[in-house]
């Protein structure tokens, strides 16, 4: 084997065999656990650097292995992989801290990193995933994996959260498997690849590879939550915030998001797609799921429902930008596959401190809570500037490309359904920020943890990984133009995609 | 005759009747570290077997050098070899798991296990249509034994009711074979198979209903179901994870038999009933392991659902090989994850004390081992990637989208939704709080290991699909 | 009408009647011996079609002999577990 064969093996191991040994440690190893985390997510981040420095350098980094005649697992890191494969590995480490900060004392904590660690292999399976087939296993890995950290807890809501979880995404997993198999057996086995392997097909199976399109775009749908499939996403945030900005940012949303740029791109090509007819309707979708999301976030009081709707209707700007036909699109959808994922992992580790230092579950109870904790809450405020768009934020680079893109494709329309979202996403963070900052606190909080260093707000593991992904959202918008971007990143793509 | 003597087929049935007669002489409770070496060395001989078989092809050993038709002769193709993996594999972990079970108490299960074997064994070995009537007869009358063996009245009744449906089943698969003998002067299947043409004669008609009706009751498929879920619902853990991991299988792996040598034309007339006969079961059976609250006989009715998948092969089978290869891949991965859950549930009974889903509550970390490996032996039943049981999936839908068969798709499909069901109920259960007053007796480890080590192959195994479709290919039609 | 032929009718009346019985009977004694005459049938099938040529096939009373020894075995244990069953009975 080869090291650039052995290369994407060892990403996945770096967090696959942490994850088993953490399984089998006692409960009370907190010292070796944490090592072993922080282990396999430093070992993952030399790694993924050393291919993104490879990529950029022109090597190519696969493994290929049979398990049926005809039927390959292939990993390939290439640079789309490594935009998504970035964005996870760093977010993971940070996650990981905030999570060995927000469980500290909690039980269950072997079982918790375990199934964290499984998560995040899943994620790089489905990351360097080289064809449909190794894409389908991975995603229901990640399925599995997530199930424990979402019903974590073992309450009855927690259960009803993690049933609801499993139905639709198991559900979403069947409709993919078809629509697998069937281009399988229209095709044969088939690698992805720059602009798509269907065109050779023609016109003549243009019926079935609709439908086929309709399969594998819906049971990628449930894990991207576009409505109607995003019923489970609400309801799983039942789960603890580390696994709900693990679910938002990192893994779950943005595997499904992977997925549709994955189809739309390598597998059915976006010319050969847009003679289908099939990203016009993936553009209406994705708008619904846009608009309905933003809408619905406006009535919720509970903050990470409202979160959650942020996200339902967030997710869908990458779908949007890969259904615009051309180049300017691709880049705004791309690059908000990384912003929206920095943004909204800074907002679930404030909710979480909100949660952990002063019982604040709900909008109505966040009054003065800037006072009290000025770092989390000017974390809070820098990522929701963001998700509105507000220059100098990463939120406004993306939606910048978004409408731009849409001018470039003729959809005129999707502008306006851009700034009507800008104009729900202002309507229900501004009040939260208002809240927090203007009003006066009330007397008692609804349930206080006062840190045991009196002086900080809370503890330096709850409080560092917000800050810097915040200072990351501004970094991401302020440099927007510098090589080491996800723009430059993104632009890079859109290129091979669209200049072959 | 030293060839003879090296021949790794006559040792896989000479040793398992060894070690059982000497468990038997030893008395009540004993033989269990014999039986787990000597179960060792059958899962190497099966190995050795394997080898020669993807080497060189089928293998032939003529006993005592008599020759057929008054001698035996014994044939090792690949799916035969595959069989008997599966039965060593199966029997290596459980023999493990049952020495701690047991303890002391383990009455006659050695010797029973030991024979049970050997008829499984010599069935998957055998050549000739008489000679698998007298080995089936064999594994029912030892899986009987083995179901009675707690000695309990339901265990008596089931026992008795399993008793009384396997010899009928027998009896009319032996009339069949009377009949076949009375036509073509020959049992043998290999003399048989070019015999059949394509207007059989009336009498090999009745024949082959009465042999595959016969088969089908043993089969436990729906609605011949009705044995089973008491049998393999009531039965000690280990015992149960024995008969529904390998003794379905056989009388399975004879019905492929019989369709793919010896009734090629007449079982494609059936096939779709079979098919259908299948769904139902699939549907029937997860219905209720979804309905009952009893976590054994939930694992039981969901072994009628997955026999249901073997039958879905049959309107499928074409030349392409495709849904044989999921048949027997399916066998497979039931068997490995349905010893594996069968085991689990074992523990999982013994540690909270109670039978029930309800007592399930907080199992998640008292035996987070024993658990895993049910949820890994869930996703080999669900058919989810990378297990077998996906492999197996993936090669049945393969197959009914090539004959555009949309039904069955769904059916699979949706096979796989109820089995999430089932499954992910036993799931929920375990991950929930435990209540304050709920007491857990310790478990051995080697219990939680062997039922882990089972789960394990089954969802290893489906990444090793090219090893085993070479296996299969050998000697096939 | 061949001797031969009239044992295998023969053979397929019994095998008739003890398949009726071993179905329809309730009681576990009857329907071992209803058991017993399904295979009495399907030996004397075996043993008649055999005697085709007029000449005498030693194959399928090879046969037959093994076939009565499963047989007997089979019922040797089902009546053991009828027995152990009424003995429960009994007890309680």
């Amino acid at each position: 084997m080869t090291l650039n064969e052995a290369l994407p093996l060892a990403v996945l191991a770096s967090s696959l065999l942490p994850g088993l040994v953490i399984f089998a440690l006692p409960e009370h190893w907190v010292g070796t656990r944490t090592t072993l985390n922080l282990f396999g997510a430093f070992a993952k981040l030399a790694l993924v650097g050393l291919l993104l420095a490879g990529v950029s350098a022109g090597e190519n980094y696969g493994f290929r292995h049979e398990v049926l005649p005809g039927l390959e697992l292939v990993f390939k890191a290439d640079a789309l992989a490594l935009l998504f494969m970035t964005l996870s590995t760093v977010l993971w480490l940070f996650t990981t801290l905030y999570a060995i900060g927000y469980l500290e004392g909690a039980p269950h904590r072997s079982r918790f990193f375990g199934f964290f660690s499984l998560c995040v292999t899943a994620t790089m399976g489905i990351a360097m995933a080289g064809n449909l087939f190794t894409f389908f296993v991975f995603y229901e890995l990640l399925t599995l994996a997530t199930f424990p950290l979402v019903v974590h807890r073992g309450t009855p809501q927690a259960m009803k959260g993690g049933t609801v979880y499993l139905a639709y995404t198991l559900g979403g997993g069947a409709l993919l498997l078809t629509g697998i198999v069937w281009l399988y057996g229209l095709t044969g086995a088939a690698d992805f690849a720059h602009g798509g392997y269907l065109a050779v097909l023609g016109s003549e199976k243009a019926g079935q590879l609709q439908w086929v399109f309709f399969l594998l775009i819906a049971g990628v749908g449930v894990k991207t939550a576009l409505v109607p499939l995003h019923g489970w996403l609400p309801q799983a945030m039942v789960a603890p915030a580390p696994v709900s900005a693990l679910l938002h940012a990192v893994a779950v949303v943005k595997a499904g998001a992977f997925g549709v740029v994955r189809i739309v791109y390598e597998v059915y090509g976006v010319e050969f797609a847009q003679s289908l007819d099939l990203l016009a309707p993936l553009a209406v979708a994705a708008a619904i799921t846009i608009v309905w999301g933003s809408f619905r976030a406006l009535f919720q009081d509970d903050l990470k429902k409202r979160l959650a709707y942020s996200t339902v209707s967030q997710v869908s700007y990458i779908v949007l930008g890969v259904a615009l036909f051309g180049p300017i699109g691709t880049i705004g959808g791309l690059v908000h596959l990384v912003h929206q994922g920095i943004m909204k992992i800074t907002l679930f580790f404030c909710a979480g401190n909100y949660a952990e230092a002063l019982g604040i579950h709900k909008v109505s109870e966040i009054n003065g809570a800037g006072r009290r904790m000025p770092l989390t809450t000017a974390a809070f405020t820098i990522a929701a500037l963001g998700m509105m768009g507000v220059p100098l934020t990463a939120g406004a680079v993306s939606k910048a490309w978004l409408m731009d893109g849409a001018r470039a494709a003729d959809m005129g329309w999707v502008t306006g359904v851009l700034w009507t979202s800008s104009v729900f996403n202002a309507a229900y963070f501004l009040p939260i920020l208002w809240r927090a900052w203007m009003r006066p606190a009330p007397a008692v909080w609804p349930e206080e943890h006062i840190p045991a260093k009196g002086r900080r707000e809370t503890a330096w593991l709850l409080l560092l990984p917000p800050l810097i992904t915040a200072a990351a959202v501004l970094v991401a918008g302020v440099f927007a133009e510098a090589g080491w971007s996800p723009l430059s990143w993104a632009e890079l793509i859109a290129g091979r995609e669209y200049l072959r | 005759m030293t060839d003879a003597f090296l021949d790794p087929l006559p040792w896989l049935i000479v040793l398992p009747l060894a070690w059982a007669a000497m468990a038997f002489l030893m008395g009540a409770g004993r033989g269990a570290r014999l039986a787990i070496v000597a179960l060792a060395m059958q899962l190497f001989l099966a190995l050795i077997l394997a080898t020669q078989v993807l080497e060189s092809g089928p293998v032939t050993h003529v006993v005592g050098g008599w020759g057929a038709p008054l001698g035996i002769d014994l044939l090792a193709d690949g799916l035969s070899v595959a069989m008997l993996l599966l039965t060593q594999a199966v029997a290596l972990p459980l023999a493990v798991y049952a020495q701690a079970y047991f303890s002391r108490e383990a009455g006659q299960f050695w010797p029973l296990a030991g024979f049970l074997l050997a008829a499984l064994n010599a069935l998957f070995l055998s050549a000739d249509l008489f000679n698998l009537y007298v080995t089936l007869e064999l594994l029912s009358l030892a899986a009987v034994g083995l179901v009675a063996l707690g000695g309990k009245p339901a265990q008596v009744a089931a026992a008795l009711r399993y008793l009384l449906v396997s010899l009928t089943a027998s009896g009319a698969y032996l009339m069949g074979v009377a009949l076949i003998y009375g036509v073509y002067g020959t049992v043998s299947i290999a003399t048989l198979a070019p015999l059949m043409g394509s207007a059989p004669p009336m009498a090999l008609w009745l024949s082959a209903g009465l042999m595959l009706t016969g088969l089908l009751a043993k089969t436990a498929l729906f609605p011949f179901h009705f044995w089973l879920p008491p049998a393999h619902g009531g039965a000690a853990a280990p015992v149960s994870a024995l008969l529904s991991a390998l003794v379905v299988k056989a009388s399975f792996y004879l019905v492929l038999r019989l369709a793919l040598d010896v009734f090629p034309n007449l079982t494609a007339l059936v096939a779709p009933g079979l098919g259908l006969l299948g769904a139902a079961a699939i549907l029937y059976g997860s219905w209720r392991a979804l309905r009952t609250h009893h976590i054994k006989r939930l694992v039981a009715w969901s072994t009628v659902a997955q026999l249901g998948y073997l039958f879905l092969v049959f309107p499928l089978l074409a030349p392409d090989g495709l849904a044989l290869q999921a048949g027997v891949v399916q066998a497979i991965a039931h068997g490995l994850a349905k010893a594996a859950m069968f085991a689990a549930v074992g523990v999982l009974m013994l540690a909270t004390g109670r039978d029930t889903l309800e007592g399930l509550a907080g199992v998640a970390h008292r035996v987070p081992l024993t658990l895993f490996a049910f949820g890994l032996a869930g996703v080999t039943l669900m058919g989810l990637p990378p297990s077998a049981g996906f492999l197996a999936k993936w090669l049945l839908i393969d197959a009914a989208l090539s004959h555009g068969q949309w039904g069955w798709v769904a059916v699979v499909i949706g096979g796989g939704l109820l089995a999430a069901a089932y499954v992910f109920k036993v799931l929920r259960q375990a991950f929930l709080l435990a209540p304050e007053d709920s007491r857990f007796q310790p478990v051995p480890r080697s219990m939680e290991w062997a039922a882990f080590v089972l789960a394990a192959a089954s969802v290893v195994l489906g990444l090793r699909g090219v090893e085993l479709m070479a296996l299969l290919a050998q000697g096939a039609p | 009408m061949t001797s031969g032929l009239v044992f295998a009718l023969a053979g397929v009346l019994l095998f008739v009647l003890g398949l009726g019985g071993v179905v329809m009977l309730s009681h576990a004694l009857r329907r071992i011996l209803a058991f017993n005459l399904m295979g009495s049938g399907a030996f004397l099938v075996l043993v008649g079609l055999a005697q085709r040529d007029g000449g005498v096939d030693p194959v399928p009373q090879a046969m037959v002999l093994t076939g009565i020894v499963v047989a007997v075995a089979a019922t040797a244990l089902a009546l053991a577990l009828v027995r152990r069953l009424h003995g429960a009975h009994r007890d309680d």
